[in-house]
């Protein structure tokens, strides 16, 4: 039908060299291989996680996992409460720093800086983001103890979990201020206009009007933040002021170890991850945990941040 | 007399207008919000100062010996320094620029030029951002699982060879295990430079008949590219200033080679440490050795230096070009 040299048009002809159409499929499948990448590597997260998890709770004796005196990982102690309540401490503490300032310093970038404030301030606020953990951890063992925590009621000597999570919160103010500032921009201007032309003042427009608008937007950066507060483990590691172990205390002016730094601390040290029977898979449990925890929080927060987008 | 009422009344209202009552409640809170950005600022201010002075005894004198020296016993030891850490950190960054951009920059791509709006290219983009919000340590978890420790299920895998590929505790691991923990960094912020490409350009590529990867090629990549290295500047830095992770994979703080050449490929299969790892160890070491604490200072202004000069490098970089394309 269709010979060389014929100037008939045929599907075959318009349809390209063979040559380019099967280097644009190989192109078109590595690209998928690379994308697939992220599926591969959370398939394997999890499949690590509750490989070795299993192990630990099939063999574990429960009883050593509750209503122990602490967390002492190398003597077969693995009492969760005592983690738990410590990740939930610092936590708490780093919410009631993170919050008010980071939403404070949202409301002023996105409702009263002028453009001039605005382009000065927001990269500092991202420089802050950049901050490694390890330096707050150090800025929060050797100047936030003695020079914050000493004054409201702590001991300014060592770390605790005042410390820590007074830390944690600094760090995660850079997010909820991003998170925050992003869903008050997504707002529509008109709403501000029309709440200025009935003649609220601008404290009353970003009270009464933007911030109930950007509510879903604010509360996601508040899950996010909690999400990564929980997460944090360097801060913990070297401000929370217990070093391989814990003792179960209630008070946040005691040293612990919240989950992602009984980890770390199970990691480090002369004899690495080995140790009495479990103690390896006790990682893995732990890690399953914070990691069941911060998905579910997370999963929970971004459906909060398309409800923004919805609306909008 | 009717007509005075309504000047009267006129000029109540003109005053009603011009009169600058005074919102005390307003300019509380004005005040309030401001003095929150200004705390949170104040905060990254005493941070770098105090860290600064507390460094200042080993930066001033002996600088040039700080970056050259080796860990120590001893902090007064006039060898101590920081350059296997220095090491370790720089190949952690090669390691991840060379294998998390080119995925991440592929998987950016494909989500947004090939990828048919399915159900199954929805569920990569919610993987990816997922895999953004796990925390670090669970990272540190997989490098541990898949390049470390041999475990017998994953030899059942057939598998076994990564741990062997690695070394295990080593530079090639710990890069490995934090280019899996920015990879979905890169990813994000290269789609938003991928999606910001016009579609006219793309469209003009195609009418003069350019196949996709052409067009790619051509147009996306060129187009995108400030975007795309911003990401990476950002995902870098992150990687550099992680420790976490690299506790779990199994950096070490001594037992290494005193004076690592820096191009010297033979070291990353081999027992390494890092900067943040240095900073760790010496803070835990300022109990027994006060003068510790005065060099894990010192270190930290040698990777808040390299970290920030990253991030301030990649915001420019992109403050510069949104202002340039509006």
């Amino acid at each position: 039908m269709n010979e060389a040299g014929s100037a008939e048009l045929s599907i075959e002809a318009l349809s390209g060299s063979p040559r380019r159409v099967r280097r644009e499929r190989i192109i078109s499948r590595a690209m998928f291989c690379t994308a697939f990448v992220s599926v591969v590597v959370s398939a394997l997260i999890i499949y690590a996680l509750f490989a070795e998890a299993w192990i630990f709770m099939r063999d574990v004796d429960w009883s050593a996992t509750w209503g122990q005196i602490g967390w002492f990982p190398r003597r077969g102690i693995y009492d969760m409460p005592t983690l738990l309540v410590a990740s939930l401490w610092t936590t708490a503490i780093a919410m009631v720093v993170a919050a008010p300032l980071g939403m404070g310093a949202a409301i002023y970038l996105s409702e009263y800086a002028r453009p001039s404030h605005r382009a000065f301030f927001k990269p500092i606020l991202e420089i802050l983001a950049g901050i490694p953990s390890v330096v707050l951890g150090f800025f929060a063992l050797l100047w936030l103890a003695p020079n914050v925590v000493a004054h409201i009621g702590g001991e300014g000597g060592r770390g605790s979990m005042l410390a820590a999570g007074i830390g944690v919160g600094i760090l995660t103010i850079p997010l909820v201020a991003s998170i925050s500032e992003d869903a008050m921009a997504a707002v529509p201007k008109s709403l501000r206009e029309a709440s200025a032309g009935l003649g609220a003042r601008r404290a009353v427009t970003t009270l009464r009007v933007v911030l109930p608008a950007a509510v879903s937007g604010l509360v996601a950066s508040l899950i996010v933040a909690v999400s990564r507060a929980l997460g944090e483990t360097m801060v913990v590691f070297m401000a929370g002021g217990a070093a391989d172990a814990a003792i179960k205390t209630y008070s946040p002016y005691d040293g612990s170890l919240t989950m992602p730094a009984a980890m770390a601390s199970l990691a480090s040290g002369t004899d690495q991850v080995v140790g009495e029977g479990l103690t390896f898979q006790s990682l893995f449990f732990v890690g399953l945990v914070l990691f069941m925890l911060t998905l579910g929080l997370n999963l929970i927060g971004d459906r909060f941040v398309a409800r923004v987008r919805e609306q909008y | 007399m009717a007509l005075t009422t309504i000047g009267t009344a006129a000029r109540q209202g003109a005053t009603a207008f011009t009169r600058q009552r005074r919102d005390f409640a307003g300019g509380l809170f004005k005040a309030v919000i401001l003095l929150s950005l200004i705390v949170s600022l104040a905060v990254l201010a005493v941070l770098i100062v105090d860290t600064v002075a507390d460094g200042w005894a080993q930066l001033s004198t002996r600088a040039w010996d700080f970056l050259n020296g080796s860990l120590r016993s001893r902090s007064i030891d006039d060898k101590l320094g920081v350059k296997q850490g220095l090491y370790g950190s720089l190949w952690i960054g090669i390691i991840v620029a060379a294998s998390a951009f080119p995925v991440g920059v592929g998987a950016a791509v494909y989500l947004e030029e090939y990828a048919p709006k399915s159900r199954w290219s929805s569920i990569i983009e919610l993987v990816i951002r997922n895999l953004a919000g796990v925390p670090s340590v669970v990272y540190g978890l997989l490098g541990l699982f898949l390049f470390v420790e041999r475990s017998t299920i994953f030899g059942f895998l057939g598998l076994g060879w990564l741990a062997d590929a690695t070394g295990g505790r080593s530079v090639l691991s710990a890069g490995l295990t934090l280019a899996v923990l920015v990879l979905p960094i890169v990813i994000i912020t290269a789609q938003e430079a991928v999606r910001a490409v016009p579609t006219g350009l793309k469209e003009g590529a195609y009418g003069l008949g350019a196949t996709k990867s052409e067009m790619v090629r051509t147009q996306i990549l060129p187009y995108a590219a400030p975007g795309i290295l911003t990401g990476t500047l950002l995902a870098m830095s992150r990687a550099i200033g992680e420790a976490a992770p690299l506790i779990l994979v199994g950096a070490i703080s001594g037992g290494l080679t005193r004076n690592p050449d820096v191009w010297d490929t033979s070291g990353l299969r081999e027992k390494f440490t890092a900067l943040p790892i240095i900073i760790v160890e010496w803070v835990s070491e300022r109990g027994r050795d006060p003068g510790f604490a005065t060099a894990a200072a010192a270190a930290i202004v040698v990777l808040l230096v390299l970290v920030l000069l990253m991030n301030m490098t990649a915001i420019l970089l992109r403050n510069r070009f949104e202002k340039k394309r509006g």
